[in-house]
């Protein structure tokens, strides 16, 4: 009866305390509930993407460089095909074996060995490694018929740059070589669609247009396992290739430019005088941007980098040079212009026993004889020095460099294009003072009548300054790459324009022109100038007479020009040695300018040979045959540049 | 030798028995039989092998088990229970002796057809020997401190033989069920409280014990991302893969975090979280309500019984199973430190589906034989 009511109260007991037990064990499932909805329902999308992060891993296909023509649609920077080895990492089971069996098919050197293992170093396990971009047909072959034994490598074929025109255009269109952390932080364009072993561009218009040349990469999304393992692919966004460009180089003439620069340093510069296009652009020595695709090697490096010609040098718009005479159309026109002379103005030049003379200081005439009275045309003509000397000195510097600056010099011809072109100085008082620190010197102003002392100047400069003088005393806007925009007609009508309008009152004080705007207060200075430059190639005692054109069709224009290296002591003077005996270094660069056709010019020119000697026998010959090249494809090139507007 | 003695069961006919046989707890165990089998398959990606059919064997075996040792007379149970708690700790030190070591832990005896975890077994056997240490003593007696002290050296052995394994979730699930029995009994609620409290000092003390592996789970578990590819990497990945499978989930055999092998131990103690990522925020709770339904219905068969022994024994086994889906459940969504806990039924193992499937039967044979008044 005890044992009975002890368990009734037991009873009693334990459903009271099973009571509390229940409640707790609602209480947890509560917990374990809202846990639940917690995860699956509000944080549903974050896990959910954590999951996919999990799941998909991305890789990035290379995108395609855009093709790069020349006018006429030559390709000049080209796609090829290439047979490569990669190496897909989490499928090698032992990397030092594998790089073992690689080097004995595709024969590898070591430093290109040292360069792989340093790739890997930078790599995730998942990545693929590029061992060799570029295999003969004959090692990718040998690679195929030992794959089986070789976990993870891949035959690939890919592309790659090719300039077939190797060496003829490299100054123009540059070369392409590996990504460095440099590109990548520079431009926004190659972090975005870096992939291992992206190409970008690294001088020349490779380098100027990469943005637009580069494409956008690929992606290719995988689902992944935990390990990392490949399962399926999930999708595959295509790469892109990247925009082609139309440059306005004309390949022949740009080869023909290239094969009269052989064996000298030097450049050659055609440009149309009204659109601005940059018809060649040439500079010699060059070397092969092919090379450089794939890295190039320390030999070839070396070749060129210790070569003392400086192929790696854009003279077109990297070279200074003193422009020397070529500057003699320019001082006569400024002081035509601000009124210092007429066409009637005389200088006597009488030979180097009785030299020009200034505060004691004497300058000699080129010509040991004298050009005895000169007028202007005459001394463009036969660029006679003393002329120039007493022009300078009654115009004064600041007014020939504000007109110098106004047709081109002093400024870089393409803007920021090519982050390598100079600027090139035109002195001035102001320009001394700032600079050195210095006050001008009277005699300063005398020599750069001549186109000697501070001034420098590229090519491409005195080509642009030829070009806005023949054209009429125009501004143009050079350029390199075709552009649709800019329309022949529209630009000769604008001219036309411009032609009627009044002169302003501030045309010959310092100020800002805008394209095609005129620059000259009265068209006739400019016609007495150009009519001069006639005279110097089309007549007798002209210093580029004997490179002249007789038929009427390729008749041109032109004005020699010789820089000093060094000053002329009296005892070189007296010497008067021959080219050949001067040392290569002391002789003097060789410049002529010219357009062309003279009755209706259309095209200007700029040739330059480092040391080359006389302006009129190195320089001017290379000019006729340049020039006959350039009014024969004129035609074509007109053609083109119809279809191409009718296209737009 | 157990068959033998419930011969004599001359109250209940044949067909009594069958009647009395609770149908719907069959059915819930069948039903979340199938969802395990089903979660397995889904971890072998869909390939009917080795986990999958090894636990289709099991269950079924062990099922078959459950049915025919329900008809065992309950005061056979009662009467072995003792043994069984003795069979229990012989086994555990039979661990020591022969037992197989598996990634760092001491915890089976290879039985030839099945590696058998005597600790598993342990769970079932504290509570039927709990069950009949009370079910003799008069409540009045229960605060004294003789009858205070021998339960907790009998939790304390088998606790300690299991820890040193070292099996930490299984001893937390051992003591646990046995302090729910004497939570139960009806021992005064200060002893609970000071113990909690001195358990709570203690805390600092005891982790100075712990394993490396298991300080770093529990370090983990306050901070996953302390270590995110090491100790953390389960319970981030868990997470991820219940978190993603949203409200309906990713779909039978979709589960990606399972298949592409992000999530670890899915057979055993992560098999929540396949499902749940697959079955979502749906299937979840429909588990966990099956859970419940079967918690419930032994609860009632408890309710049911005549003597104390078998509601004694129902409550805590059905308390027993409640902590062992809670702590599985709650380790998995990040709530409490992985320990290494079964999910009932669903985890692969063949010992935890034994003693589960022992328990049931136990408490079937409570329902068939309700009436049976146990007595010394």
């Amino acid at each position: 009866m005890i044992k009975k009511t002890g368990n009734l109260n037991k009873n009693k007991i334990i459903s009271r305390r099973l009571f509390v037990l229940v409640a707790a064990k609602i209480g947890l499932l509560g917990i374990v509930t809202s846990r639940l909805y917690n995860l699956q329902i509000s944080e549903k999308q974050k896990y959910e993407v954590l999951s996919d992060k999990n799941r998909i891993r991305e890789w990035k296909t290379p995108p395609q460089r855009g093709i790069i023509t020349d006018y006429f649609n030559n390709v000049i920077a080209d796609n090829q095909r290439v047979y490569q080895v990669h190496l897909s990492l989490e499928e090698v089971s032992n990397f030092n074996n594998s790089i073992f069996k690689l080097k004995n098919i595709i024969s590898l050197k070591e430093d290109e060995i040292k360069k792989i293992y340093e790739k890997k170093e930078k790599s995730n396990p998942w990545d693929t490694l590029i061992i060799s971009e570029n295999l003969s047909w004959k090692e990718f072959s040998k690679l195929n018929l030992y794959l089986h034994e070789l976990d993870g490598a891949k035959p690939v074929l890919s592309t790659s740059r090719y300039y077939p025109y190797s060496n003829d255009l490299v100054h123009v269109v540059g070369y392409v070589g590996d990504a460095t952390t440099q590109d990548i932080q520079n431009k926004k364009k190659i972090e975005e669609n870096f992939v291992p072993g992206l190409k970008v561009g690294k001088i020349g218009i490779e380098n100027s247009k990469d943005t637009d040349l580069i494409g956008n990469h690929g992606t290719k999304r995988y689902e992944v396992n935990a390990s990392g393992k490949k399962i399926s692919e999930i999708s595959y966004n295509k790469e892109t290739q990247g925009e082609n460009l139309r440059t306005t180089i004309d390949l022949e003439i740009q080869q023909l430019a290239q094969e009269l620069l052989k064996n000298k340093a030097g450049s050659i510069c055609v440009m149309d005088i009204y659109t601005g296009e940059v018809i060649t652009m040439a500079s010699s020595p060059t070397y092969d941007p092919n090379k450089f695709t794939h890295g190039i090697s320390t030999k070839d490096w070396n070749e060129i980098k210790n070569n003392k010609l400086r192929p790696l040098l854009n003279k077109s718009l990297a070279g200074l040079y003193s422009p020397g005479s070529t500057i003699k159309p320019l001082v006569a026109l400024a002081a035509l212009e601000y009124g210092i002379i007429d066409k009637k103005f005389k200088v006597n030049c009488k030979g180097h026993d009785h030299p020009y003379e200034l505060y004691g200081e004497r300058y000699h005439c080129w010509k040991k004889n004298g050009h005895g009275l000169m007028s202007m045309r005459n001394a463009i003509k036969q660029s006679c020095d003393i002329y120039f000397y007493e022009v300078a000195r009654l115009l004064g510097v600041d007014k020939l460099s504000l007109i110098a600056k106004r047709y081109g010099l002093g400024s870089k011809v393409l803007e920021d294009f090519f982050s390598e072109e100079k600027k090139g100085i035109v002195p001035s008082t102001k320009w001394k003072i700032q600079v050195l620190e210095q006050s001008w010197y009277l005699g300063e102003t005398v020599i750069t009548g001549i186109g000697q002392g501070y001034i420098q100047t590229t090519p491409l400069q005195l080509c642009l300054m030829t070009a806005q003088l023949a054209n009429g005393g125009f501004k143009i806007k050079p350029k390199l790459i075709y552009d649709k925009e800019i329309d022949l007609d529209k630009i000769k009508s604008k001219i036309e324009s411009e032609k009627n309008k009044s002169v302003s009152q501030n045309i010959l004080k310092d100020h800002e022109f805008k394209h095609y705007e005129r620059l000259y207060r009265n068209p006739n200075n400019l016609k007495l100038v150009l009519d001069a430059m006639y005279g110097s190639t089309n007549e007798q005692f002209g210093t580029s007479f004997r490179s002249r054109h007789k038929e009427d069709k390729y008749k041109f224009a032109g004005k020699t020009g010789t820089s000093q290296v060094k000053r002329i002591t009296d005892q070189d003077r007296e010497l008067d040695l021959d080219l050949e005996e001067i040392e290569y270094k002391s002789r003097d660069h060789a410049l002529f300018i010219a357009f062309a056709p003279y009755d209706k010019p259309r095209y200007s020119l700029s040739v330059l040979i480092e040391h080359g000697g006389s302006g009129s026998k190195a320089a001017a010959p290379l000019a006729n045959k340049l020039i006959k090249k350039i009014l024969d494809r004129h035609e074509l090139r007109e053609k083109i540049r119809k279809d191409l507007k009718n296209i737009a | 030798m157990i068959l033998s003695t419930s011969l004599n069961s001359s109250s209940y006919s044949f067909f009594d028995k069958l009647k009395a046989v609770d149908y719907f707890l069959i059915l819930i165990v069948a039903i979340i039989g199938s969802i395990s089998v089903v979660s397995i398959y889904s971890t072998e990606s869909g390939n009917f092998s080795f986990y999958t059919k090894n636990h289709l064997t099991r269950f079924l075996v062990f099922f078959s088990m459950f049915l025919v040792l329900s008809f065992v007379r309950v005061s056979v149970w009662y009467r072995q229970a003792y043994i069984f708690y003795i069979l229990g700790i012989l086994l555990l030190l039979l661990v020591i002796f022969f037992g197989i070591s598996a990634s760092g832990s001491k915890r089976w005896i290879n039985f030839f057809i099945m590696n058998l975890q005597p600790s598993e077994l342990m769970k079932i056997a504290i509570i039927v020997c709990f069950a009949r240490y009370y079910h003799r003593i008069q409540s009045s007696d229960i605060q004294s401190y003789k009858y205070l002290l021998q339960p907790i050296i009998l939790l304390l052995i088998p606790c300690y033989l299991v820890i040193t394994q070292p099996d930490l979730g299984t001893a937390i699930l051992i003591a646990g069920s046995g302090l729910a029995i004497i939570w139960l009994a009806g021992l005064n609620l200060k002893y609970f409280v000071y113990s909690g409290l001195i358990l709570l000092v203690s805390l600092p003390f005891a982790i100075s014990f712990l394993k490396p592996y298991q300080k770093s789970r529990i370090l983990t578990f306050f901070n996953p991302d302390r270590d995110p590819l090491g100790a953390g990497y389960q319970i981030i990945q868990s997470k991820i893969a219940i978190g993603s499978g949203g409200f309906l989930g990713k779909g039978f055999l979709q589960g990606t975090q399972s298949y592409l092998e992000f999530l670890p131990e899915k057979h055993t103690d992560f098999i929540f979280t396949l499902f749940s990522e697959e079955f979502g925020f749906v299937g979840s709770m429909v588990l966990i309500l099956l859970y419940a339904l079967l918690i419930y219905r032994i609860i009632r068969i408890g309710f049911s019984s005549r003597s104390f022994f078998a509601k004694l024994y129902c409550f805590g086994f059905a308390s027993g199973l409640f902590l062992y889906i809670f702590v599985n459940i709650a380790m998995v969504l990040g709530l409490l430190p992985i320990v290494g806990a079964p999910l009932p039924i669903m985890s692969y193992g063949g010992s935890s589906m034994l003693s589960i499937m022992l328990g049931l039967s136990i408490v079937m044979s409570c329902k068939i034989y309700s009436r049976d008044p146990i007595s010394n």
